[in-house]
């Protein structure tokens, strides 16, 4: 399986060498390709139209945030060949202001994938036909899914009943969220603050 | 006289309508009785479940996917255990992947029952749904003697299950299993020959099977048009290789063979069961490193060791090696998939849920084009929507 895996990913990298920028199969037995934010859409057509992939099927696209790189987002599609039976998985990385090219061309399915990355962390989709917000509420700010997003979020909702209508305050919190720091300082994956004087 | 103009108007479904399956507001825009669009608002159910689950450790996270669709809720924990499973390289006990596969049969059970019944209810037809509901409730009692609650489990852990099952527990699925056939042959002649039903669902809906695959179908809503493409045969998790069990696949991809689908399926699924229940080997039911799961109660009375296991465990979680992994099962509505993203921390860093009903619901909008009205609830019914795993 890993094998097939592997020669699949040389295969697409040498049918594209413009567009991939590499394949892995990781210690799972899963084959991931970058590929440039603006080849996605050649990409996936091949994916879905080659006779040695035959990926039918775009079943999920969502994305991931890294705050600490300059491209911060990535944006990861799954693809499902049932031909073959494999899976492939494709990344593209973009930031807050690149578009990124909507495959709603190539998968119907991606419509609302990406009207959901598009509302969960801000990445902009171009020429996406309907790139609304999807799963949060009517006038919402901001992109929850951000890691620089607070868990607890800015604003709450109540029911007022002098004005009759429901109101949008900022959230109280009668005691801080506390998120509890559980990496042991004898096994830790990194440094921590002290570790020097140790050496 | 003068000609009677058809005026276009848009019509607001929901949220609060029974035929809705929970909190979906619609907003269709007619000509006359003929739907032009239907552009589904979703997201009223939306609790923020992928970013709670970033600020969990792995055991508490599999909560929160019994509250993604509360119908057949163990179904949606096992995604995320095999996930979690997969990226520590963990390999679970032999009776441990029995008990599995025969709980997610009977969340199968549960989910087509609701489904099916209520789908019958939303063209017309009441009496399904009370002996489903019937139905349901055992089943729910075998999930209660398991776990100790009737729809939030939180009985998959990672590494196997979290308790054995109780004595004379299995002996009775098997009794229920003997019973079962019948109701379902009662609901049976109630909807499958009758002609009211089959005038509000058959060719209502049409989806090809090149639309299915465009628009990301799957499970049952795939195989009901026509394409035989089921995980656990493909895919087999668990011990699904070792089952022996047919995936029923429909013709026309209209309500009806959606319908059908769904009713076979049940009946694979007794039979998946009666088979784990003949099958199901003695021995642990869980992992018995104690850095994953936790040690027995009674040995936490009296080693030490098994108490600072207990504890760590119940407060900082165990670590899982960074790496990323898309697990995905069968679940009674189509592929329902995790993709996890570790950090070599106690936390998962990302973690997607791919909901089915999500991208079925999706399609909403091609299936109802050009059909009327009171068609738009019948295919709602028929693609099994709840909004629990919808808006996450």
């Amino acid at each position: 399986m890993t094998q097939a895996l592997k020669d699949l990913g040389e295969y697409i990298a040498q049918a594209l060498p413009q567009d991939v920028l590499g394949t892995e199969v990781n210690r799972v037995g899963e084959l991931s390709l970058t590929v440039k934010a603006a080849s996605i859409v050649k990409v996936l057509s091949f994916l879905k139209d080659d006779s040695g992939c035959l990926f039918k099927q775009l079943v999920d696209v969502c994305g991931v945030d890294w705050p600490g790189r300059e491209q911060r987002f990535d944006v990861v599609y799954h693809l499902l060949s049932m031909k073959h039976n494999q899976r492939v998985r494709v990344k593209v990385a973009t930031d807050e202001e690149t578009a990124v090219p909507s495959v709603t061309g190539v998968f119907n399915s991606a419509g609302w994938f990406e009207r959901e990355t598009w509302d969960m962390f801000g990445v902009l989709f171009s020429d996406h036909p309907d790139l609304r917000r999807i799963l949060t509420d009517y006038g919402f700010e901001g992109h929850p899914l951000r890691k620089d997003f607070p868990l607890t979020g800015y604003v709450e909702m109540r029911y007022d009943d002098e004005t009759k209508r429901v109101i949008y305050e900022p959230v109280k919190l009668t005691q801080d969220f506390r998120s509890f720091d559980f990496l042991s300082p004898w096994e830790g994956p990194g440094m921590l603050p002290g570790d020097e004087k140790a050496n | 006289m003068a000609e009677s103009q058809i005026q276009s108007y848009t019509i607001n479904f929901g949220p609060q309508h029974p035929a809705a399956h929970g909190v979906l507001r619609l907003i269709l825009e007619m000509s006359g009785e003929v739907v032009d669009r239907a552009d589904p608002h979703v997201g009223l159910l939306h609790r923020g479940t992928e970013k709670l689950i970033e600020h969990k450790t792995y055991l508490q996270a599999t909560p929160y996917f019994d509250r993604l669709d509360y119908v057949g809720t163990m179904n949606q924990e096992h995604a995320f255990v095999l996930a979690t499973e997969k990226l520590l390289g963990i390999d679970i006990p032999i009776r441990a992947k029995f008990i599995r596969t025969l709980y997610d049969e009977i969340g199968r059970i549960l989910n087509h029952l609701l489904n099916v019944t209520a789908f019958i209810f939303d063209v017309g037809g009441m009496t399904p749904l009370l002996y489903g509901f019937e139905e349901r409730e055992k089943l729910m009692e075998f999930y209660e003697r398991v776990c100790g609650a009737r729809l939030h489990a939180n009985y998959y852990r990672p590494g196997g299950v979290a308790a054995d099952l109780p004595a004379g527990l299995l002996e009775d699925i098997a009794a229920w299993c003997e019973t079962f056939p019948k109701v379902l042959d009662d609901i049976e002649t109630l909807a499958t020959d009758n002609r009211i039903f089959k005038q509000r669902v058959v060719d209502i809906g049409v989806v090809t099977a090149d639309q299915a695959l465009d628009w990301g179908f799957t499970g049952p809503n795939l195989r009901a048009s026509g394409i035989a493409w089921d995980l656990r045969k493909a895919q087999p998790y668990d011990v699904y290789d070792q089952m022996d069990f047919d995936i029923p696949v429909g013709k026309n991809g209209d309500g009806y063979d959606r319908y059908l689908v769904r009713v076979l399926e049940m009946r694979e699924s007794v039979k998946i069961m009666k088979q784990c229940i003949a099958k199901m080997p003695n021995g642990p039911v869980k992992v018995e490193d104690n850095k994953i799961t936790p040690p027995r109660r009674s040995e936490m009375k009296t080693s030490m060791e098994s108490l600072i296991h207990h504890f760590k465990l119940f407060t900082e979680g165990f670590r899982v090696p960074a790496g990323e992994v898309y697990a995905a099962i069968e679940a009674p509505k189509g592929e329902f998939a995790v993709y996890l993203i570790a950090d070599g921390t106690g936390k998962p860093y990302r973690c997607k849920i791919r909901p089915p009903g999500y991208v079925h619901l999706q399609a909403l909008d091609m299936m109802s084009k050009g059909h009327m009205l009171a068609d738009v609830v019948s295919n709602i019914g028929s693609i099994d929507i709840v909004f629990g795993e919808i808006d996450r």
